[in-house]
């Protein structure tokens, strides 16, 4: 028999429904009575709403916040000292806050018709004075976002270990501004919420495609009033989530408002123009960098200020609190060094609410410090890799507490460095880059170096004292009366592959093959609690719970076994999918059977439990288990038109054990290719009235099959100490270094025009910008020399 | 992001679409491939009362072929130009072109009338007609007339044609077996509309030597100084279009372009020249 265990390398169980169109989205399903719903939106990115008038006979199918009687609006809590709440009506109330802020709900027999409905409604804005950037928010006398607070700031917060010294001493120093830009996170499946009433549970089921229903649960239940077991959240197949779908959404909160007060079922899908709008709501950050090295380039402090364009609301539960915590926690990356001070203005803009996006800040910081470990290099003049390596926390080191109290826990960083350097051929790059190109263009070399924090939980969560702390995840394992395994978990798929993976950890306790283990998730009536999908944590904590509760229920099969071989429990071994007891085997069926059918053949004193467990499971140290990657990329860069082509792009990964290295491929193949998103094609740009200027697929450009190199992999598989098989997570890590990589490549390739770049996306028009103020730079020099 | 209510009426032959553009008093849209109009229809920007479906009118997909040129309908898909369906009287220019529009599903529907009716400026047909020198075919309802490109459109998206009128087809000189040509664009990613597009024709035996500037948020422009610089020189020789390439395209460009910025300048200098290079090198 094949093994299917950890480590095995099979193919994913959904993708069998996925390949012939059977999946089931909230767009696929049809219910008797179904009515869709469509959002009037606003036009404007600030301004009162004076008037709001209903076409007649519309009683009944347009609402607006005045008819949403007993619905609570969402607030986000933190305990953080200087915090401010936004209070988010999911219908603006008063006054709109950015461009895409729903007004008025619209209810129609179809889609066409309800937006038709939203077409015959007049609201009447007063516009008011619009925060459209972080600077804008900050400027004394701005207008405020919120009128009732006494500036922009949802938060100001930083760190701070003293970088004074440092500054006074240290030979080397090198300041640079970056910015990345506001993007969509573009999940193949936009949002989407069915919600109707079950007569027979008495219960509200809502089936929205989330990563988060039990967290769901809970923030409906606040905001409807209702006790949460009335409620149900029943996500279906979710494409994509990124961190979209890892907050309440007002939709969601509207949809089952509806349910619940009308009793009959009704539905909205978010279209890309929604999602382009409302939804451009992650990546914008500004920073402000002064390094500190000395002549080796080796980091002696930096010294960083920060400012997140993080719009008008905060979301639930994570809160605007998180993208600043994320920045000043994660700014050092994988180096060591004690001089640090970071300061983070969180501020309120007329945007959509900043909301998590694959990578957690951790793309932003990765592009700022990879950068300056470039520019460090370029000011000591030496090769960008051996600064890296210079700095890099070693092997040795570990487990390694860092300046901002990051507790890395194993590792060899400055190996997949270097690996990453034999396999892109440094060398060979440098040689090629002398030869120069017949076509002209630049060719360029770039390195990026990360960690992931991966499945960080308590510690961490609880510092930021926000209404949801993820604790203890639970599973649940049952052997069926034929021998056969399901597994439930309250973490949701969203196709990341834990039908497969939770599978695989059950199958490697029970030796029972994949095949005949079935994964439940997500449903908040079928399946034991988890805060859920997000912080690249389901295979550390689905998956430890998994393994718990394998384990409990394999020992409850050794005594029935043992029972029924006639011999002691430790005799008994689970092997191959069959129980043995030295040479006798019988087969899972056997205690199944006699559990479920012939409790007469059963002991007396048998373990009531059963055949079935639920475990809670966290790991020995909750503070998150660390993956790191090293990327590379050898780029050629057009110095005519701007243009960017990858040549080359390696990546030298350690998640831990992985359970299964094709969906490791994949997590890693699928968030470099949004990285490369980030560094070279997407943008939400905004102009000084709000208005989002890339409001379709013509303007937001994102990369396709043929954008995307074939990218080069290598592994090593450091385990955690802390975690059960010595997993990490891998679902972000792609995502974080491909701009920092890419940009480096880009700015060595422009190295001889004496051009650098400093913020993403690396279009054609700002490379040539570079270009061009170099050149302008040159012959100015040039004439002043004359 | 649905279509608001419209009438639809499917037009059998141009006097149908004529009378049916006619009777519904400007508030009539014409339809041949759907590619733009349908997801104006459903972002609810474009909201005609009747749209009128030219893609069933015979007319509309004629070809006539005379000893100096061709006559098309304009319902001919970028697909089937692509493939070959029309005679090729341009040495393989129009094929080349059809081939990099857009993606292959875009090119199954969409059709180089529509694309020209449309005017977007980054599209390649307004360009490449532009720079074939080729008539446009316009019935109106008191008959029918001819446009040329650089008249026909006003601007981005907008051309002088009425409510009432229907662009109807093109009128293409037939290349000297020594005409030869060459397009260059710069594309963000593969099927994306252009940033620049340079294009060269050069046929001294058909008079038509001309060198187009396009993707310039307006009607693309002949570079006339280019042009007859590149007449005056031997093109069989890159050497002797290295004037061309330094001097006058370069001026030119800055010239007609100075109400954008240096970077929009550079990539169509750069669009521009490449093409004159890829000529040079056939």
């Amino acid at each position: 028999m094949s093994h299917t265990g950890i480590g095995a390398r099979v193919r994913r169980k959904e993708d069998a429904r996925h390949l012939i169109g059977r999946g089931r989205f909230v767009g696929d399903i049809r219910m008797p009575g179904l009515r869709d719903v469509a959002f009037l939106r606003s036009t404007y990115a600030h301004a009162r709403i004076v008037a709001i008038t209903r076409p007649a006979g519309s009683e009944g199918s347009v609402y607006t916040v005045d008819d949403l009687a007993g619905l609570s609006p969402i607030v986000t809590r933190s305990t953080i000292p200087g915090y401010k709440e936004s209070t988010h009506w999911p219908l603006a109330s008063g006054k709109v806050r950015f461009v895409g802020e729903p007004v008025v709900m619209a209810v129609a027999a179809s889609r066409a018709e309800a937006e038709d409905l939203c077409d015959a409604v007049q609201v009447e804005f007063d516009p008011l004075p619009v925060i459209a950037s972080s600077e804008a928010g900050r400027a004394p006398d701005a207008p405020r976002v919120h009128e009732e607070w006494p500036d922009n700031l949802f938060l100001e917060s930083g760190f701070d270990s003293g970088v004074d010294e440092v500054a006074r001493t240290a030979p080397v120093k090198v300041t640079r501004e970056y910015r990345t830009a506001r993007q969509c996170m573009h999940p193949m499946e936009g949002k989407g919420v069915l919600a109707y009433w079950d007569y027979q549970a008495s219960q509200l089921v809502v089936v929205t495609s989330t990563q988060v229903p039990h967290m769901i649960r809970t923030g409906l239940a606040e905001c409807l009033g209702l006790d949460q077991s009335r409620i149900r959240v029943a996500p279906p197949d979710v494409g994509g989530g990124f961190g979209y779908k890892c907050v309440l959404q007002p939709e969601e909160v509207l949809i089952a408002w509806l349910a619940l007060t009308r009793k009959t079922p009704f539905r909205w899908v978010e279209d890309r123009r929604e999602h382009l709008t409302a939804g451009a709501n992650t990546r914008q950050h500004q920073y402000r960098v002064t390094a500190y090295a000395d002549e080796r380039g080796r980091l002696l402090g930096l010294d960083a200020e920060v400012m997140v364009d993080t719009g008008a609301y905060s979301v639930w539960p994570f809160t605007a609190c998180l993208e600043p915590s994320q920045i000043a926690g994660n700014l050092p990356g994988p180096y060591d060094f004690q001089a640090y001070r970071c300061k983070t203005y969180t501020v309120a803009t007329n945007k959509p609410a900043f909301t998590p996006y694959r990578g957690v800040a951790r793309t932003g910081v990765c592009f700022a410090m990879e950068l300056t470990i470039d520019a460090i290099a370029r000011a000591v003049g030496r090769e960008p890799v051996d600064v890296r390596a210079e700095n890099l926390v070693t092997a040795g080191q570990m487990p390694f507490t860092n300046v901002t109290r990051k507790h890395f826990d194993s590792g060899d960083y400055p190996a997949s460095l270097q690996r990453a350097r034999e396999m892109i051929g440094m060398e060979a790059v440098r040689a090629r880059q002398g030869s120069g190109e017949p076509d002209g263009r630049h060719i360029g070399l770039g390195f990026a170096t990360y960690t992931e924090q991966s499945a960080h939980g308590t510690t961490v969560f609880s510092s930021w004292g926000l209404s949801v702390i993820p604790g203890y995840d639970q599973a649940s394992v049952k052997i069926t009366p034929d021998g056969g395994v399901e597994v439930r978990a309250g973490i949701h798929t969203i196709g990341q592959g834990l039908e497969t993976t939770l599978a695989q950890v059950a199958s490697e306790i029970l030796t029972i093959p994949i095949e005949r283990i079935t994964v439940t998730l997500g449903d908040t009536a079928t399946t034991p609690y988890s805060t859920g999908a997000y912080a690249s944590r389901g295979i550390v904590m689905s998956g430890g719970a998994t393994s718990k509760a394998a384990q409990t229920v394999a020992g409850q099969v050794r005594r029935i076994a043992a029972h029924l071989m006639k011999c002691a429990p430790e005799e008994v071994e689970l092997r191959d999918g069959r129980i043995f007891a030295g040479n006798r085997s019988i087969a899972f069926a056997d205690v199944g059977f006699a559990w479920y059918m012939r409790p007469d053949l059963l002991p007396t004193d048998v373990d009531s439990r059963g055949l079935e467990a639920t475990e809670a499971y966290k790991p020995a140290v909750d503070s998150g288990v660390f993956s790191y990657a090293t990327h590379a990329a050898v780029v050629a860069v057009d110095p005519e038109t701007g243009m960017v082509e990858i040549l080359d792009y390696v990546i030298v990964e350690d998640c831990g054990r992985r359970v299964n290295p094709m969906i490791v491929e994949g997590q890693a193949y699928g968030g470099t290719a949004q990285g490369i998103g980030t560094a070279l094609f997407e943008e939400s740009p905004y102009d000084d009235l709000g208005q989002p200027l890339a409001s379709t697929l013509l303007d937001y450009l994102l990369p396709g099959p043929t954008e995307l190199p074939s990218i080069r992999m290598d592994h090593f598989e450091t385990l955690s100490p802390y975690s059960a098989h010595g997993v990490k997570g891998v679902g972000e890590g792609g995502a974080i270094a491909p701009p920092a990589a890419i940009v480096n490549a880009i700015n060595d390739a422009l190295a001889p025009l004496g051009a650098e770049l400093t913020e993403v996306p690396a279009t054609p028009e700002r490379i040539l910008a570079a270009i061009l103020a170099a050149r302008g730079r040159r012959s100015a020099g040039q004439e002043n020399a004359a | 992001m649905k279509a608001p209510v419209f009438d639809y009426h499917r037009a059998s032959s141009v006097q149908d679409a004529l009378a049916a553009l006619a009777d519904g008093r400007g508030d009539a849209k014409a339809m041949a491939g759907g590619c733009s109009l349908g997801p104006m229809l459903n972002l609810r920007l474009a909201r005609p009362a009747r749209v009128v479906d030219l893609r069933h009118v015979p007319e509309l997909r004629r070809v006539e072929e005379t000893e100096d040129r061709l006559v098309i309908g304009a319902l001919w898909t970028h697909a089937e130009i692509e493939d070959g369906a029309l005679p090729d009287i341009t040495n393989g220019f129009l094929p080349s072109v059809a081939h990099g529009i857009a993606y292959r599903a875009v090119r199954n529907r969409g059709t180089i009338g529509g694309s020209v009716a449309h005017a977007d400026p980054a599209a390649d047909w307004i360009t490449t007609l532009l720079t074939l020198d080729a008539r446009l075919l316009i019935h109106a309802p008191d008959g029918e007339r001819q446009a040329s490109i650089d008249t026909f459109m006003l601007g981005g998206y907008s051309t002088e044609l009425g409510d009432d009128e229907l662009l109807s087809g093109f009128i293409l000189p037939k290349l000297s077996g020594r005409g030869r040509w060459a397009y260059h664009k710069i594309c963000r990613k593969t099927g994306e509309f252009a940033k620049a597009i340079g294009a060269v024709l050069h046929d001294p035996d058909r008079g038509l030597v001309r060198v187009v500037c396009g993707a310039i948020e307006r009607t693309p422009i002949l570079l006339e100084e280019t042009s007859a610089a590149l007449g005056r020189s031997s093109p069989e020789a890159a050497a002797d279009l290295a004037p061309v390439l330094k001097g006058v395209l370069k001026d030119e460009i800055d010239r007609r372009l100075a109400d954008h910025d240096a970077v929009f300048r550079q990539m169509h200098h750069t669009a521009v020249s490449r093409a004159l290079a890829e000529l040079g090198s056939k």
